[in-house]
């Protein structure tokens, strides 16, 4: 099963010329940075799912807006596609090129405009990475919040493109939480602004529509964050557990306490091995899960809060408890953490990241079942989650030099997320549909539903040029989807309409 | 403007569980999409000064429709049918410790989680917990063609699809009917103090954005009339000492429900003035407009009780980078909500007019012509 576009499923699209385009756009934007050549183009093939790799027609990178603006226009013009690149972390391949399409890459528009600590906000272009706004921020004692394990790449564009998440967005939210303002250039080459730097904007919230609408309605230009003051303190307990779904429950019980931690994550044996041989984090390479659990606040909240998740995880089981020492300490428990898919990926020539979430009462099931699905398939999954919002990402470790383990792999993952629809759940969580999980979304949806997605589009992209064949399905897709997915006889969801 | 015949729950058939009225709703809509007769959604009818008037051929009820679906403390996920009495869910938090975060204005004693919702209306706590938008999971709505769709769901984190449920948020029920919504829910905080400061408006202004560049347990500053109003919310032992540190008399918590359902002295009605919203960058300038004001939400949020054109206080508002909108009842001559810039409202059209062909929800609601 291939995930390039399919025109016969995904919709037809207009061949044009080249060479032709290319005068075209030269003509109204004399000065962009236009790519035509095959070796100038390869670095632009794939964005992280980097099983699939198209060649764009072409590939744009602008610095000025009114290049951007221009871009649009004659794409609009000549009914040519385009998909916006961020700087290419995104792992549900969002950002593949179209062979038939412009890439619009974003990775110019790299500036801080604007920081100011007195009002807390931060007014940058969409290419800045992440992390680069928090840096900017810690003079102040001010960061951005939202941290996705990519935030040393990842651009702020590309987040809010994504909706992205991160490990502690159950305490302090997911981008669409913390971005204020949004400027757009749509399809047709106008400028709007959506949302305001105060805290509402008049008319529907389109902010909202857009943030994590994977560069289907409109080109982000321009993001206004809101920065957060630094915690007084965070704390880390680290608790070790002999059964994964003892961890499971200990996660519902911290929750049902009323403790809301900054950040509440568990990794289980293969994840815990794998990070430990990479990053040295001081995790127990015996345990069957951990938890990570950070408390952070007013240092005095922090020590009460700390007391009780302890006597909680030790009620719940946990094997072994340990306080982080000191900040160093910390820091190496997240760095754990957040090297868990590259250190998986040193387990294995090859792995396939899934990103499902599930209600938190969930888990210990949903475990079990991936368990059995592992098993199945004859392939291990590496489970790393961010527990504390029931978001999920099994990693499935494969090599693709082996004939059909890459299909096996996908097909495993696909079981994977229909296993957290059937939970009451979703196919993803932070890391978006793309062209990635496309199918998964007939399982998630109704025919009405995805319907609906296509008329909402259709309002901001009337002839369907932004980034098309992503996110939403078209009904042929799901038609031909559903004929595929038929287990044992049965279809998967039969309750689900279908055709 | 009759009221459409509606199969309400017979006597005593109405239990926790609620009533679902799903499948009458969907048939309503598909008459009045088939006959192209509009329609007036209320709940509670408690927010109809909000907005501009509908002129409908059918007033539609949500009141039947009603009850807790789901809830599950553990999850912080509560999820209920639109014609709930708010304090109904609210009350069904209360019993677990738990709350809606954003603590929305009711308006009324018969407001439904439907019409909050629709609303999108946030209280005091907004600037530092989020708005009614920001702890929405997911979303039951019917569509213009009368079929029941869902979007979003239980859980935290969900980016399958567009976001519709948050598109949903404060659209006057104009793209669909709300039928069902998910919150995220959060434990209320373990202590709470309310404290007055008397000041001027500017050492209030300076304070305040030192405070915010600390972690303070803060959760609501107001000021009026030479008095900053301040409420701590957290843990015992941050905000006793926040609560040290700032000073002040304490103050009865009632002040903040009194500012959140607009009972305070300031917004009696006995003012003819008409009240104005006006949301602003928090470094904006106050706009030269004559009149009262009260300021909530840090700065973010002003009352003004003003006497002046309607478009002079909305021009002055955009001048200073926000928006105003009118929050005392409107004639067909007022226009509540700040006219959008041309390219914004080109595409607020065309959403409507795809989700919305004929109409039939709410027109003129939010914007006479749509």
């Amino acid at each position: 099963m291939s995930l390039l576009y399919d025109e016969r499923l995904d919709g037809e699209i207009t061949a044009v010329d080249r060479t032709a385009l290319k005068r075209a756009i030269l003509a109204a934007a004399p000065d962009l940075t236009l790519l035509d050549r095959e070796e100038d183009l390869h670095p632009f093939e794939c964005d992280g799912l980097s099983a699939y790799r198209t060649l764009p027609l072409l590939a744009a990178l602008p610095s000025r807006l009114s290049e951007v603006e221009s871009l649009m226009r004659v794409c609009h013009e000549h009914d040519v596609p385009v998909v916006t690149r961020g700087a290419g972390t995104g792992l549900s391949g969002g950002a593949l090129p179209l062979e038939k399409g412009v890439l619009l890459v974003m990775s110019r528009f790299n500036r801080i405009l604007e920081l100011d600590a007195d009002t807390r906000l931060a007014r940058v272009q969409p290419g800045v990475r992440n992390l680069a706004i928090s840096e900017a921020a810690s003079p102040h004692g001010l960061y951005y919040a939202p941290d996705p394990s990519s935030q040393i790449a990842c651009s702020i564009g590309g987040n809010v493109a994504e909706n992205a998440g991160g490990v502690h967005c159950l305490k302090y939210g997911l981008t669409v939480h913390n971005v204020l303002r949004v400027e757009i250039v749509t399809i047709e080459g106008e400028r709007m602004v959506l949302g305001s730097e105060a805290l509402d904007a008049p008319g529907f919230d389109l902010l909202a529509l857009f943030t994590g609408s994977e560069g289907m309605l409109g080109v982000i230009t321009e993001v206004t964050v809101r920065l957060l003051p630094n915690p007084e303190v965070a704390r880390v307990l680290m608790a070790c557990f002999d059964d994964v779904e003892r961890a499971g429950r200990a996660v519902g019980d911290i929750i049902a306490a009323g403790c809301i931690p900054g950040g509440l994550e568990m990794m289980d044996n293969l994840a815990i091995r794998a990070a430990e041989d990479f990053v040295h984090a001081g995790y127990p390479v015996e345990a069957e899960a951990i938890l990570l659990c950070e408390l952070d606040g007013v240092e005095a909240d922090v020590q009460t809060d700390c007391d009780r998740v302890r006597a909680i995880l030790q009620a719940a089981g946990a094997t072994h408890i340990q306080l982080a020492r000191d900040d160093a300490e910390r820091q190496r428990y997240w760095a754990g953490r957040k090297a868990a898919f590259p250190a998986v990926g040193r387990m294995s020539p090859d792995y396939y990241c899934m990103d499902g979430t599930i209600p938190r009462r969930e888990l210990p099931r949903v475990l079990k079942g991936i368990a059995a699905l592992s098993a199945e398939y004859g392939l291990r999954v590496a489970n790393v989650f961010h527990a504390g919002d029931g978001n999920l990402h099994p990693l499935i470790l494969f090599d693709a030099n082996l004939p059909g383990e890459l299909e096996t792999a996908e097909t495993l993952g696909g079981r994977i997320l229909e296993l957290c629809v059937e939970a009451g759940g979703s196919i993803t969580g932070e890391h978006g549909v793309g062209r990635e999980k496309l199918n998964q979304m007939c399982s998630q949806f109704a025919d009405d539903e995805i319907t609906f997605f296509h008329v909402v589009k259709a309002a901001f992209d009337t002839h369907r040029l932004l980034n098309p064949g992503k996110n939403i399905p078209t009904l042929a897709r799901c038609a031909e989807f559903g004929a595929m997915h038929v287990h044992h006889g049965q279809l998967a969801h039969p309750e689900l309409p279908r055709f | 403007m009759p009221e459409l015949e509606f199969p309400r729950p017979a006597a005593g058939s109405d239990n926790d569980a609620g009533h679902d009225a799903t499948e009458a709703l969907c048939e309503t809509v598909r008459r009045a999409a088939q006959a192209r007769e509009t329609l007036r959604i209320v709940g509670g009818d408690t927010k109809a000064f909000y907005g501009r008037h509908v002129s409908a051929h059918h007033t539609l009820s949500t009141t039947g429709h009603r009850g807790i679906v789901h809830y599950d403390p553990v999850e912080l996920v509560a999820t209920a049918r639109a014609g709930t009495p708010l304090t109904a869910l609210e009350q069904t938090l209360a019993d677990n410790n738990q709350q809606l975060a954003f603590e929305p204005p009711h308006f009324g004693a018969a407001a439904t989680v439907g019409g909050m919702v629709a609303a999108g209306l946030s209280g005091p706590r907004r600037p530092w917990a989020g708005a009614v938008r920001d702890f929405v999971l997911g979303i039951r709505l019917i569509s213009a063609e009368g079929k029941a769709l869902r979007f979003g769901g239980e859980v935290m984190k969900n980016v399958a699809g567009y976001d519709l449920s948050r598109l949903m948020v404060g659209a006057q029920g104009t793209l669909g009917l709300l039928t069902e919504v998910s919150f995220k829910v959060l434990p209320k905080p373990t202590a709470s103090t309310c404290l007055r400061l008397e000041m001027a408006a500017d050492a209030a202004r300076q304070h305040l954005c030192e405070w915010g560049r600390e972690p303070l347990p803060l959760t609501g500053a107001a000021f009026h009339d030479g008095v900053l109003h301040v409420r701590l919310e957290g843990g015992e032992r941050s905000v006793e000492a926040t609560r040290q540190r700032l000073g002040g008399e304490a103050e009865a918590a009632d002040y903040w429900q009194d500012l959140r359902e607009q009972r305070l002295a300031f917004f009696a009605a006995a003012d003819a003035r008409p009240l104005w919203r006006l949301s602003l960058p928090l470094r904006a300038r106050r706009p030269p407009l004559e009149g009262d004001w009260l300021v909530d939400w840090g700065g973010a949020q002003c009352w003004l009780r003003s006497a002046e054109p309607d478009a002079a206080i909305q021009e002055a508002a955009i001048a200073a980078g926000g928006h105003a909108t009118r929050f005392s009842p409107c004639g067909s001559e007022n226009a509540p909500f700040t006219p959008l810039p041309p390219v914004l409202e080109k595409y607020h059209r065309r959403l409507k007019a795809n989700l919305d062909p004929d109409a039939i929800f709410n027109p003129g609601r939010l914007y006479a012509g749509w």
